[in-house]
Formats: C-alpha cells, sequence, structure tokens
C-alpha cells in the first residue's frame, strides 16, 4: 500500500522538478532566444520553410492565425485519407490490410488530426505500418504542434505581444520541442524493450499447445509510442494501448509514459510565467492545478486501492481492484496512469477505463469536463487562462473596477468569447448527442452495461471526443461493422470536429482583441491576479461554472453507481 | 404682466431648501408613493416585449407560461404518474411562484426608476409654459409663448418673471434664484460679460431688476429638458460592462437550458423520470435570475446616487467610468484650497516704506474687484493707505493669463501693475529698471510658507512683494490619503510658482502637481495621463475647460460654468463643488462592486440549488444520500428551492439601491472581503434559507 503512494508522490516529483527545464526552454524557442539546437536547426528550419512554401514570418491577426491553421490542419487531413484509403496498394503492409470502411476512416482522419485520437478500430487488425508511421504517427507531430502553435499564440496575446506566424510556430513546435525528445525517448523506449522493426507478425507455437500456433504482431513501435505520449495523441499502435507488453513493457516504460504525458502541458504553465515576467503567478496557477490533480489521484487511488466491496466479501479479504488492470503496474501505477491521461487529454490507457470504480468514473469525466487538469497540449494551458479571464470577470468587479487581467480590460468580446468556448461548447457537443443517443438506447448506442455506468459510457465517449482525450470507457458497440458503429462514428466526428475548432479560433480571436488593447498600469487598486487568494478564487469559479453543467450527469452515473454499489448491487 | 407672474408663482418648487452643508440629499421624495407606482409599473413590464429584454427574466416568463399549461393539464407532456389534483396544485404553485420572480425583478427595476421619476415630476413642474416678450429686430416687443422662443431670439425678463429657456445675459444685471435646480436658496447674480455669470437656465426664477437675454436652446432642449430626460432614464443605455455582464448570463442561461432540456432522455435512461414542471423549476433555479432581476436597478440605483449629490450625470457610462479612475486631476484654487486667497501682508524691497507700498498696492488694485483684489485694498486701507489720485480718470488694466497681471493706469500716466513675480520683473526690466536681489529673498520667503507671491510696482520702479495667502481645505488630506489606497492618483494644478505649489502639494497631500499651469496645460496633463493608459477625471468651469472636460474620461462641470463647458462634461454637478470630484470616484466603485458582490452570490447560489433539487428528483436513481440539508420530499425540495430563488430577488433590492457598503481599502483587501461575504456567503446562505423555507412548508 505504502509503496504505492511512494510511486505516485515520486512520478510528481519527477514532473514538477522538471517544470522549469523544460518550461524556460519552451519560452526560449517561442521567444526567439538563443537556444542549444540552433546551429542544427536554424537552417533546418529555413529550409523547412521555404520548401513549406512560406515567404515571409511576419506576424499574424487572430483570424489570419486560424485561418492558416485551419486550411494547414484541412491539407493534412487529405494527405491522411490518402494514405489510409489507399493503404492496399501502399508498401511496409505485412499482413496485407486494405482499407476499412470509409466512416471508420473519416472517424480516424477527423480523430487524429484533431490531437484527439479516439479509437473505433484495432490498430495491429486495421491498418498496416505504413498508415500507422506515416499517416498516424505524421498526425502524432502536427496536431500536437498545432495545438502547442495555439497555446503560444494565447500567451504571446494575453501578455500584450503579436500572436506571431502559425507556420513558424507549427514547425518549432516540432522541430525544437517534440521531434528532440522523441528521438531520444524512442531510444530508451527500444532498449527498454519495444520493438522498432518493419518485420511482418511471428508467428510461434503456443507454450501450453505446441500444435496451435499464435501471431504475435510487432511493428515499429518505440518511436511511435513515445509522441504519442508527449504530443498528449493517445492513439495506441495496438488495440489495448499502453496495457500490451509491447507498448508498455514495464516500470520504467510505464514511469516515462506518465512523465511524458504531463511534461508539456504542466510545463507550458511555466513558460507562460517565463513570457509574462510574472513567474509567481504560473506557479500559483501550476498550484492551483496540481491541488486539483492530487485531489483526483487520491480519490482515484482510494477507490481502486479498496476495492469492490462485494467482490471482496465473495473473497473474504481485501483487495485492490485489479479488474481490467495489468498485474507488472499494479493498482497504484495504474490509476495514476488512468488520472494523468484523461486529465492531459492523452487518452492513452494501460488499464481499462470501464473496470474502475466509480470513484474513478467520477474523476476521469470530471477531468474531461474540466480540460485544465493539465489539459490539451498548448489548448489545456490556453483554457487555464481563459479560466482566469472568466474569474476575473465574475469576480474582479467586487474591487471597484470594470475588470482587468494583466492591466487589459475584459470588456464584452472577452467575455462572450471565453464563456462560450469554457462554458457551452462542451454542453453543445457532449449533452445533446448524449441525449440523443441515450434517447434511442438500443438502436444508436449498443451499450454493455445498462444502467448508471452506461449512460456513463456513452457520456464519456462523447465528451472524450468533444475534449480531443480519445480514451474511452469503451463497452460501447462503437466499431465497425456493429450496426452502431456508423452511428458512433459520424456523431463522434461531429463531437471531435466542434471540441476542437471552435475553441481554437475563440482561443485565438481571444488572444488576438487581448494583444491590441492598452493596458491601464497596474495600482493598489488593480485586481491582483498573482495572489494566493485571487488563484483560489479562480478554482472556485472553474469548479462552479465547469463542473455544475455537468453535476446532473455525475450524479446520474458513477455517483449513482456509487450507492448503488455501496448498497451491494 | 402681473397674470403672468402670479400664474408663475402659484407653481411653487416642491424641492426643499436648507444651508449647504446638509443639503447633500436634496429632492428627497416620498418612498411610499415610489413603491404605489413601482407595484403598478411591475405589472406593466411584464409585457413580453419589455421582459425580452432580460434573457434570463424572458426564460422564467417562458418558463411560467409553460407550468400553467401543465396546471390546466398535467398530462400535456405525457402522462405523469400519481394522483393528478396533486400534481395539477404543484404546479399551479410553481406556476405562481415564477411568475412572482418575474414580477419582483420588474419591481426592483421600477423601484430604482421611481426615484427618478418622481424626481422628474418635480423638475417638470418648473418647466411650464410662460409668456415671454420676445424683442424683435426693429426693438418691439411682443408677447410669445416660451414654447415659440428659438435659438438666437432676443427676450427681456424682469423681476418675478420666470426665465422662458436657456440663455445668455446681454444686457443688465439680475439676481436671479436658480434654486429649482440647484437647491441653492441664496439667489445668484447674473450680468453680461464674464464667462459663468451671464448663462441663465429656462425654469428658474429672476427675482430683483431685469436681464436681456439670447436664447441660446430651443424648445425641448434646454438644460432642465436633459436633466428631466436623465433622471428619469428615459436615454438610459446599457453600460459596457452591463452589456458584457449580460453576456456572460445570457451564456449561463443557454447552458442550464441544454443541461435541463437534455436531462429527459438521460433519466429514463436510468428509470428515473422527472415531470417538464419540475424540469423547469431546476432550470429556473439553476440560471443566474437574482443578478439578472437586479442588474438594471443596480445600474439605475447608481446613477441617482450620483443624483442625490446634486450630480447629473449624461450616462451610466460615465458613473461606471468614475470607478476606474485611477487619476484625479484637481485645480488647486477652489478644489484644494479654500476658493480665495486673501492677501496677509506688503513685503516693501527696494528701499521703500511700507506706507509707500500700501499705497501703491491700493493703486493697482482699486479696480480689482476679485476678492483677492479687494482683500489688498482692505489690507491696504488698515495700513493707512488712501486713494492719491482721482479714480474717474485712471484706467483699469484687467487680468489676463497671457500677461498674467493686473493693475491701473494712472491719470499722470504712471502704470501700477501687480501680478505675477516673473511678469512684474519682465514689465519692470521692460520699462528700462532693474529687480533688486531682496526681490527673490521675498519670493521665497513667501512661497516656502505656500503663499502666492504678487509682484508690485509703479513703472520700472520694483515697490515691493504682497503675500497673498492659501488656506487647504480641512479634511482633504484624509481623503487624497483614503484615494490613495484605491489606487487613485492626485494631480493639482496651479498657477503658483513651484515652489508655492509644492508647499501646498505637501500640506494637502496630492501625489504630484503642476505648478505655473495655464488652462492648455490642463490637457496635456490628461493626454499624457491617458497615455499611460490612466482613465481620468476633472472638474472645469471655463469655456477653455471645455476641450480638457471633452478630454477627461470624467468630466464634471460647475453648474455655475458656461454653457461651452457643461456640454463638453459628461457630468454637471448643481452645487459647483469642485471637490465631489472625490465623492464620485467612491460611488462609482461601489456601483461596480454592488453589480459584482451580486453576481458572484448569484452563481455561488447553485451549488445549494442542486444539491436541494437533483437528488430529490432522482431520489429513484439511489442518489437520496446527496440530500444533505434533508428535505422532506421532493415537492417540498423544488418549492422550497424556487421560493428562495423569488425571495432572494426582494430581499436584495435595499442592498442593490443602496449599495454595498464602501470602505476605501486595496484591491486585495477587497476582494477578500466580499468574496467572504459574497462568495462563501453565496455558497452558505441558500442551504440555511432552503432548509427553512423546507421545514415552514405544510407538505408532506
Amino acid at each position: 500500500m505504502l509503496q504505492g503512494w511512494i510511486q505516485i508522490a515520486l512520478t510528481i516529483l519527477i514532473v514538477v522538478a522538471i517544470t522549469p527545464f523544460l518550461g524556460e526552454y519552451m519560452a526560449r524557442v517561442y521567444l526567439g532566444k538563443p537556444t542549444v539546437l540552433d546551429s542544427v536547426l536554424n537552417p533546418l528550419e529555413r529550409s523547412l520553410l521555404t520548401l513549406m512554401g512560406v515567404r515571409s514570418r511576419s506576424e499574424m491577426t487572430g483570424w489570419q492565425y486560424a485561418r492558416a491553421l485551419l486550411f494547414s490542419n484541412l491539407a493534412m487531413s487529405v494527405l491522411l485519407a490518402l494514405i489510409l484509403f489507399g493503404q492496399g496498394w501502399l508498401p511496409f503492409n505485412p499482413t496485407g490490410l486494405s482499407s476499412p470502411s470509409w466512416d471508420t476512416n473519416l472517424h480516424t482522419i477527423i480523430s487524429f488530426i484533431t490531437n484527439t485520437n479516439q479509437q473505433h478500430y484495432s490498430g495491429e487488425t486495421t491498418y498496416g505500418y505504413f498508415a500507422q508511421f506515416a499517416g498516424l504517427g505524421f498526425m502524432f507531430f502536427v496536431s500536437a504542434g498545432t495545438g502547442l502553435a495555439v497555446g503560444i499564440a494565447f500567451i504571446r496575446g494575453l501578455t500584450g505581444k503579436p500572436l506571431g506566424n502559425f507556420y513558424v510556430d507549427l514547425t518549432q513546435s516540432i522541430t525544437r520541442i517534440l521531434l528532440p525528445i522523441s528521438i531520444v525517448g524512442a531510444i530508451i523506449f527500444m532498449v527498454a524493450g519495444m520493438p522498432e522493426t518493419l518485420a511482418g507478425p511471428v508467428v510461434v507455437p503456443t507454450l501450453e499447445d505446441p500444435n496451435i500456433s499464435q501471431a504475435i504482431a510487432l511493428g515499429p513501435v518505440a518511436h511511435f509510442e513515445i509522441v504519442k505520449e508527449l504530443g498528449e495523441n493517445g492513439g495506441g499502435f495496438y488495440a489495448i494501448n499502453s496495457a500490451h507488453p509491447f507498448e508498455n513493457p514495464n516500470g520504467l516504460t510505464n514511469l516515462i509514459e506518465i512523465i511524458s504525458m504531463m511534461a508539456i502541458p504542466a510545463s507550458l504553465i511555466y513558460t507562460y510565467g517565463a513570457i509574462a515576467e510574472n513567474r509567481k503567478q504560473a506557479w500559483l496557477v501550476y498550484g492551483m492545478v496540481m491541488v486539483i490533480f492530487v485531489g483526483f489521484v487520491v480519490i482515484t487511488e482510494i477507490g481502486e486501492a479498496n476495492g469492490n466491496a462485494a467482490v471482496n466479501a465473495l473473497l473474504g479479504s481485501p483487495s485492490p481492484n485489479l479488474e481490467g488492470k495489468e498485474v507488472r503496474f499494479g493498482w497504484a501505477q495504474s490509476a495514476l496512469y488512468t488520472v494523468v491521461t484523461t486529465g492531459t487529454m492523452t487518452g492513452a490507457v494501460n488499464s481499462l477505463i470501464d473496470s474502475y470504480m466509480p470513484t474513478g468514473g467520477f474523476v476521469t469525466l470530471s477531468n474531461l469536463f474540466l480540460q485544465i487538469i493539465w489539459g490539451g497540449q498548448g489548448t489545456g494551458t490556453a483554457y487555464l487562462f481563459a479560466y482566469l479571464i472568466l474569474a476575473v470577470f465574475a469576480t474582479g468587479l467586487m474591487v471597484g473596477r470594470t475588470p482587468e487581467f494583466l492591466g487589459r480590460k475584459i470588456e464584452k468580446r472577452e467575455v462572450v468569447l471565453a464563456s462560450f468556448l469554457l462554458l457551452l461548447v462542451h454542453p453543445l457537443f457532449v449533452l445533446i448527442p448524449s441525449a440523443i443517443t441515450l434517447g434511442f438506447p438500443d438502436q444508436l448506442a449498443g451499450i454493455s452495461n445498462p444502467g448508471f455506468h452506461g449512460l456513463g459510457q456513452v457520456v464519456y465517449e462523447y465528451a472524450s471526443a468533444t475534449a480531443n482525450n480519445g480514451s474511452g470507457w469503451e463497452g460501447l458497440a462503437d466499431s465497425q461493422p456493429a450496426p452502431t458503429g456508423l452511428w458512433w462514428n459520424l456523431s463522434a466526428s461531429v463531437s471531435l470536429l466542434g471540441g476542437r475548432y471552435i475553441p481554437i479560433i475563440c482561443l485565438l480571436l481571444l488572444a488576438d482583441g487581448m494583444s491590441r488593447k492598452q493596458p491601464v498600469p497596474m495600482t493598489v487598486g488593480t485586481l491582483r491576479t498573482d495572489t494566493v487568494l485571487f488563484t483560489g478564487i479562480t478554482a472556485g469559479v472553474v469548479l462552479i461554472m465547469g463542473a455544475l453543467t455537468f453535476f446532473p450527469v455525475l450524479a446520474l452515473s458513477p455517483i449513482a453507481e456509487a450507492f448503488q454499489l455501496a448498497k451491494g448491487g | 404682466m402681473a397674470s403672468s407672474h402670479s400664474n408663475g408663482s402659484s407653481r411653487r418648487f416642491k424641492v426643499p431648501r436648507g444651508p449647504r452643508g446638509d443639503r447633500k440629499h436634496t429632492r428627497k421624495v416620498s418612498m411610499a408613493g415610489i413603491y404605489q407606482r413601482a407595484i403598478k409599473d411591475a405589472f406593466v413590464k411584464l409585457d413580453p416585449r419589455t421582459v425580452v429584454k432580460n434573457p434570463v427574466m424572458f426564460i422564467v416568463w417562458m418558463g411560467t407560461i409553460v407550468t400553467a399549461a401543465v396546471t390546466i393539464n398535467p398530462n400535456l407532456f405525457g402522462l405523469v404518474p400519481g394522483d393528478e389534483s396533486n400534481e395539477r396544485w404543484f404546479n399551479g404553485l410553481i406556476t405562481l411562484i415564477l411568475f412572482l420572480t418575474v414580477l419582483f425583478a420588474n419591481f426592483a427595476e421600477a423601484v430604482a426608476e421611481g426615484r427618478g421619476k418622481a424626481q422628474a415630476d418635480s423638475l417638470r413642474s418648473t418647466r411650464s409654459d410662460t409668456t415671454a416678450r420676445k424683442v424683435l429686430a426693429d426693438g418691439t416687443v411682443q408677447e410669445v409663448s416660451s414654447t415659440a422662443l428659438r435659438r438666437g431670439d432676443l427676450v427681456k425678463v424682469v423681476a418675478g418673471e420666470m426665465i422662458p429657456a436657456d440663455g445668455e445675459v446681454t444686457e443688465g444685471m439680475a439676481s436671479v434664484d436658480e434654486s429649482a435646480i440647484t437647491g441653492e436658496s441664496a439667489p445668484v447674480l447674473k450680468q453680461p460679460g464674464t464667462d459663468i455669470a451671464s448663462s441663465v437656465t429656462g425654469g428658474t426664477r429672476i427675482i430683483s431688476d431685469q436681464l436681456m437675454l439670447r436664447i441660446t436652446a430651443d424648445p425641448g432642449q434646454g438644460f432642465i429638458d436633459r436633466m428631466i430626460a436623465l433622471v428619469e432614464g428615459a436615454e438610459r443605455t446599457k453600460t459596457p460592462n452591463e452589456i458584457a455582464l449580460t453576456v456572460l448570463l445570457a451564456v449561463l442561461t443557454q447552458v442550464f437550458l441544454i443541461v435541463v432540456a437534455t436531462m429527459p432522455p438521460l433519466a429514463s435512461y436510468v428509470q428515473s423520470p422527472t415531470t417538464v414542471a419540475i424540469l423547469i423549476s431546476l432550470l429556473v433555479a439553476l440560471i443566474p435570475t437574482t443578478i439578472g432581476g437586479l442588474l438594471s436597478a443596480i445600474g439605475i440605483a447608481g446613477m441617482d446616487r450620483v443624483a442625490q449629490f446634486n450630480v447629473i450625470a449624461t450616462s451610466g457610462r460615465a458613473v461606471e467610468a468614475c470607478g476606474d479612475v485611477s487619476t484625479l486631476v484637481l485645480d488647486k484654487t477652489g478644489t484644494i484650497t479654500l476658493g480665495n486667497r486673501l492677501a496677509d501682508e506688503f513685503i516693501p524691497v527696494n528701499g521703500h516704506s511700507m506706507p509707500e507700498v500700501a499705497t501703491a498696492a491700493l493703486a493697482a488694485s482699486v479696480f480689482d474687484t476679485t476678492p483677492e483684489g479687494r482683500s489688498i485694498v482692505q489690507l491696504a486701507e488698515k495700513l493707512g493707505a488712501t486713494l492719491s489720485f482721482d479714480q474717474t480718470k485712471a484706467e483699469g488694466i484687467e487680468f489676463s493669463a497671457r500677461t498674467r497681471m493686473s493693475g491701473t493706469d494712472l491719470p499722470d500716466g504712471e502704470e501700477v501693475r501687480k501680478g505675477a513675480v516673473d511678469a512684474i520683473r519682465g514689465f519692470v526690466r521692460s520699462r528700462g529698471g532693474n529687480t533688486p536681489p531682496e526681490l527673490d529673498a521675498a519670493y521665497e520667503r513667501v512661497s516656502k510658507l505656500g503663499g502666492t507671491p504678487l509682484g508690485l510696482c509703479r513703472g520700472n520702479d520694483l515697490y515691493g512683494v504682497i503675500y497673498l495667502k492659501d488656506i487647504v481645505k480641512p479634511g482633504l488630506r484624509e481623503r487624497f490619503d483614503q484615494l490613495r489606497r484605491m489606487g487613485v492618483r492626485t494631480i493639482m494644478l496651479t498657477g503658483d510658482n513651484r515652489i508655492t505649489a509644492s508647499v501646498i502639494a505637501q500640506e494637502a497631500g496630492v501625489d504630484d502637481f503642476i505648478a505655473e499651469a495655464t488652462p492648455e496645460n490642463k490637457i496635456e496633463v490628461i493626454r499624457s495621463e491617458q497615455a499611460k493608459g490612466r482613465l481620468v477625471a476633472m472638474t472645469g468651469d471655463g469655456t477653455n475647460d471645455a476641450p480638457a472636460l471633452a478630454q477627461a474620461n470624467v468630466g464634471v462641470a460647475m453648474n455655475s460654468g458656461t454653457q461651452a463647458a457643461k456640454e463638453a462634461a459628461n457630468m454637471v454637478d448643481l452645487d459647483s463643488d469642485p471637490t465631489k470630484l472625490i465623492d464620485l470616484v467612491t460611488i462609482g466603485k461601489q456601483l461596480l462592486i454592488t453589480r459584482g458582490a451580486l453576481t458572484t452570490f448569484s452563481i455561488a447560489n447553485d451549488i445549494a440549488k442542486y444539491f436541494a433539487i437533483i437528488p430529490t428528483i432522482f431520489a429513484a436513481a439511489g442518489i437520496g444520500a446527496l440530500n444533505v440539508m434533508g428535505l422532506k420530499s421532493p415537492q417540498s425540495a423544488v418549492l422550497s428551492a424556487l421560493i428562495y430563488n423569488a425571495l432572494i430577488i426582494p430581499a436584495l433590492i435595499p442592498l442593490a439601491l443602496k449599495g454595498v457598503q464602501f470602505r476605501p481599502l486595496t484591491a486585495d483587501q477587497l476582494l477578500q472581503r466580499n468574496i467572504l461575504i459574497y462568495g462563501v456567503g453565496g455558497v452558505v446562505a441558500p442551504f440555511v434559507a432552503i432548509k427553512l423555507i423546507d421545514l415552514l412548508l405544510p407538505l408532506a
């Protein structure tokens, strides 16, 4: 028991220790200051940008940035579509897989370009190596880079700087942050035992009966795995994701995967502090997220450690809940992985979230609803500061001035954009499709566990799509050729797109407007946002405004389930 | 003529009079009358075209109609299990409470408007049609109705008559009773020429002599007409901050609309169906009805509080801007120091004797009618000086901002001058004289005492220095300290030299000062402050203040000031008391704090409402343990939450109207205090109140 808690504490400590270094490094990259890799990367980036036809590195307005982002994402999607639909003709396909149904491809394309990686398919039996590493792997970098670009443009705008140039930001996010770390990580993963090969599956006789043979899927996994975690992508090479021994062989890889997921979103808060030249505020906000995160970890861990009372009664002894978990990770590292993967919008899993106790269900759903418990690549940090803006607006009047954040007035435009992206997108793309699906559960949903848990499965699926997380409670007949597969593929695609691009446009316009405002100098009459008090108020606003929307859903699913279990149901 | 006189005097002004000190809250109107009228208006405002302007209340109003429908037929949206008459009673009660919620919100707004309307009525009584004597081009007089007067017309008014429209005095000198607009009972002297004393306002009464006026406003556009429109709120538009807040409330309303609308399939899926009436109740409980119902009342009350200070704000925006002001630009004279400096001492130089200096000072000031000039005359006479020339043959030289001196040209051609020391120095030098070193010593001595030194000369011979003593208004230092704690900087503007200015600045405790300033400097100071992102407030009265008043974010014109100043400003102080600027900052802040406090309170209330309603209506889902308040039954829980939701609006009306008590604290202290009261209080209060209502409700 104690060992589990020590593991958790150490993992968190490592992340905290990395934060200032990676955060400072990212700030230097995005501020255009000299960094270690300049001698190699400057010429490389120059030629890349020339190759892409980016003629000027000039600053973009919010709309220009958003347009560049949308069109380039569209172009990348077309590229992926060509690969997925044409995989029958493409090389590196040792098992000779043909293209799956059009709606599976469509859902996969949207899911990967939006940095979600919700998978309505099994990796090893659906997409060949080329589709995986050239198609999906390409998306790992560019969708994460897109998110980082949005995050950094938002930070720049908030601190009164021009937003920057999308093409430059996207390129540098990949060349200076994602790629270097991935190269090192991939080598470590290979050493730790992950395959990195283009050879086809190995067919071996099973140990129990030499007459029965088993195909063991291989593939170029190691390099795929590191950026899957680092870029908060989460799409598994294999169907069971990081529970698979080739995607997550041992405790060390598990630790590196957890740290990789948290590293960038956590450090980006520090990057904000470095760019705003207010590291104190960065650490306060970091502390706020950390407190909620640790709270969520504790709730989940206690639930898993105590296990299911009904099962324990049958066993006659207390036992942690190990259903759906890999024994090589145990309850503690599995639960930590799950809280991190849902909070960071990675969506990779090393255990089955569906099998978690209702406490875990509560936390994983809440993580998707809040979207800031580290949050998505780049976007999570932007959401976090958008929440600060909302908190300033809602409570800042109480100091007797019209609200201002970092000396810039929060006016109608800011309120429209911030409240729309933080408060309205989720109900629109989570609750409405959930209600439609649950209105016709038999025709549309294909729920494996009816009742409270089934309601949670449906809501979770849409919440995961809208929050661009990608994990699932699973248990839904959401893959082709199930009759409900088409509905799931299409309706989830709507949530994926709505949950990705509407907030991104809102964030960029918000940042653009803020950057153009004349700053008001600070006086003692100005609301200070870098205090413990205000950070606490922000936490209150996050919990009340962000979570109250979902209180009924939480009450009817994990909470009701918990009471049901407590009654011995 | 006599008839028009008696007609006018029969319309007495309803404004109470009194000494200036206790006149801060003039225009008290009967609150009972306001409430009666507000109750009537609350029903008038039920008109959907009015309600739709408030998105939150519009949803409640729509909900009321739906619950009324399910009161008539409980099974309208599908069969509802249970006793139909019980269901009908329950839905009927919900309908009633929702209706009352809308009514209470309307009432809050109507009460806030009531005071302004009553004030407008009393003002309107002064705006009667009177007969005016229009002077035609050929000099003949024609009696016309005051409504027929146009801009540019010449009219003649005599003692006892009402001034028919706003105008400018072209001839004559008379005292005018302006109590109808200022509440000040002492009559004011009006005469042509001077900026300030020459403008008259329609609706005021001339009580002695007669005046010739040139009309400056067309009918319906005079000062009183504009005032009526303002206090009545006819021109009230939402302020930028109100609009932004309305947007947030509208988004929250839409969010909860989606939450509630998507609930039926979810609830049915887990076999815990609920009724339309309960869903509407949940929706109304969750949307921010408290702030939605009180928002406009808070804004109107803020303008009204300014009006009670005898200041007319041209827009709510101006009041809101007061709260944001971070720099006050204040004139020294009249604002920081008591209006008039008085001569305290003569300091002879150049070997002149005291009687010589006194005689010269008397000669220089004999035509000077300003209080300062008269005080010099008094001091000189006290020292035994007498006039040594025939005043009728001498010529007075008026002070001008350019020369910065005044004086007298004596019959013998000798020029006696007094004025700013460097101006006098220049004058003496230009006439071949020289300035003794003692002058500097005298100048410095006076300056260091915080007084204003005036140079005095006769031709090229420097006689001495007149010490004008300045007195800082009592209590100002504390006010400036308060302002500083709120983060407001004060800048004093004065024509005095640097040393004098710094002494007064230090004595009064202002943050910064601009010495030797001309009126044109004002606009420069304002621009440079605004360039640093600060909002600036200032007062002014002269025509040359008008550009600065227009440039400032909050420009307060004195009512005694010129028409140009009043038009450029966004507030007019009827008492012409420039110190009020400080109070206006407080009122602006109070308005914003009240709005923020009630918003926070309203949103924080949602937690308790969720905990009251969700566990009880979904009791079938086995989440009864979340009913932490232990409410008796689903029906009692829903009704208790709704009753709380409705009653909290009238309960908070006094707070919305009076405003949250303002304390001069720093932003951090204010936030801490208010978040504790309205944030934490907003979480806790409804838990207690809903539980109490539940206990009192005679329901099973």
